[in-house]
């Protein structure tokens, strides 16, 4: 979901399409998928399916990354050291994740190095929701609630999907997630039962962030070219629709538990078939934002930008004492060689 | 100037002693001091490890998918290396 509906091409470079002819490899690779095996960094795969899963992983991992920002915003700002320390905990997770899904991504044979590039130059994109600015202490909830469960209704199901790296990477975000969901649920219960300012506020940052949640599953997969071949590789296990329903299904009740109320006049529980029915999903705003002009677009490429450039002197310096401390290793070995003589 | 590409360091980790280290993703850092560090601050943060074993991804060698088959067909078809080849009477209890 954090890759959904992004099918502009990565542009630029040679796109060696030599792989996809049929014959006994395809055949085995097929064959492989349907039996739900893993495939693994080494095994043959059709150069599409590597492309897919190059921009599929590398942009999840772009969102984790870009998704530090609107809650780092909020770090020096918590109004007690244990939101503050549940805050720090979880921005800290997202890094972590970013770096579990380019080490995945990397496995099929592309490098740090070109990943950040098609980051910061604008070729690869990242999940749109991060393009909203974090206005009050609320937001810090609803995002932890709706934008953390909403990814966690996506990456359930990736946990099963055909590429084993990524698989992987997936089951170890899960387990961490919860806790990110949990804590922000948390947090906009502790508003909502609170001043009536506090309540007001919840129910602002509510308003402002629930239908660009329900963009994050992306438009309906009839829309989507890609979504057929995704689904026969086993990357993508539920269509975008079903994922959003189930999400809304899970999110209504919680938000009613602590008396919030959803900025939507046609939600309503329909009796017989125990769904939430909800209204029109405004998707003219949801292009807007993915093709660069959310709020925050630019801000966030430019904070990546320049913590990547202003970083570089570090890099350099841990590699340049690298080699220092190798060539003095060097140095004392043939010294305590001669010595020996 | 263009930048010096940071090594690549495969990861393992030790959950309990008595466990065996097990693969768990990738870092990149200047040495194997650093890339330790770094294993530990990624993929250490809930106490998954006691033990860490980072080494450059250079010098795995992996056997080739490919030859799947021809490596492990001699393992498919011993059989009898299986207790359940062997029959032992119930009267006897548990083998």
């Amino acid at each position: 979901m954090y890759t959904q509906a992004l099918n502009a091409p990565v542009s630029a470079g040679t796109e060696p399409e030599t792989e996809d002819e049929s014959g006994p490899d395809l055949d085995r690779f097929d064959a492989q998928v349907a039996a739900e095996q893993k495939i693994e960094p080494n095994d043959w795969m059709p150069a599409s399916y590597r492309k897919t899963l190059v921009r599929q992983i590398s942009q999840h991992a772009h969102s984790e990354i870009v998704g530090m920002l609107p809650e780092g915003n909020w770090i020096t700002r918590a109004p007690t050291l244990r939101r503050k320390a549940a805050l720090l905990a979880k921005v800290q997770d997202e890094g972590g994740h970013g770096l579990y899904l380019y080490a995945a991504a990397e496995t099929l044979g592309v490098s740090r190095e070109e990943l950040f590039e098609q980051l910061h130059s604008g070729k690869a994109k990242y999940s749109s929701i991060f393009n909203y600015p974090t206005l009050t202490w609320a937001d810090m909830g609803a995002i932890g609630w709706l934008v953390d469960g909403a990814a966690i209704m996506n990456q359930i199901p990736l946990c099963r999907c055909s590429y084993g790296p990524y698989s992987r990477a997936m089951i170890r975000i899960c387990k961490e997630e919860s806790f990110h969901q949990r804590q922000g649920y948390e947090l906009i219960s502790t508003l909502a039962k609170g001043t009536p300012q506090q309540k007001a506020m919840a129910q602002d940052a509510l308003n402002r962030w629930w239908w660009p949640s329900l963009m994050m599953f992306g438009p309906s997969d009839s829309e989507s070219k890609h979504s057929a071949q995704s689904m026969a590789w086993k990357i993508k296990r539920f269509s975008n629709d079903d994922l959003r329903q189930k999400f809304v299904d899970a999110t209504v009740p919680q938000g009613h538990f602590i008396g919030l109320e959803f900025p939507d006049p046609d939600l309503r529980l329909n009796q017989e078939t125990g769904h939430w029915e909800f209204g029109e999903i405004d998707w003219q705003e949801f292009f807007r934002v993915v093709g660069g002009d959310g709020p925050c677009n630019r801000e966030r490429l430019q904070t990546r930008v320049k913590a990547y450039e202003d970083g570089a002197w570090v890099r350099e310096a841990a590699l340049a004492f690298s080699q220092k401390r190798q060539t003095r290793a060097q140095a004392d070995e043939a010294a305590l060689a001669g010595a020996a003589e | 100037m263009t930048e010096q590409k940071m090594p690549l360091w495969e990861v393992f980790i030790r959950a309990r002693t008595g466990m065996a280290h097990r693969h768990c993703g990738s870092v990149h850092a200047g040495d194997a001091e650093m890339a330790l560090q770094a294993a530990r601050d990624v993929y250490t943060r809930r106490g998954e490890g006691l033990s860490i074993w980072v080494v450059p991804s250079q010098a795995i060698t992996a056997s080739d998918p490919k030859d799947k088959g021809s490596l492990f067909e001699p393992t498919a078809s011993k059989i009898y290396r299986h207790p359940t080849f062997y029959e032992v009477p119930e009267e006897v209890g548990n083998m």
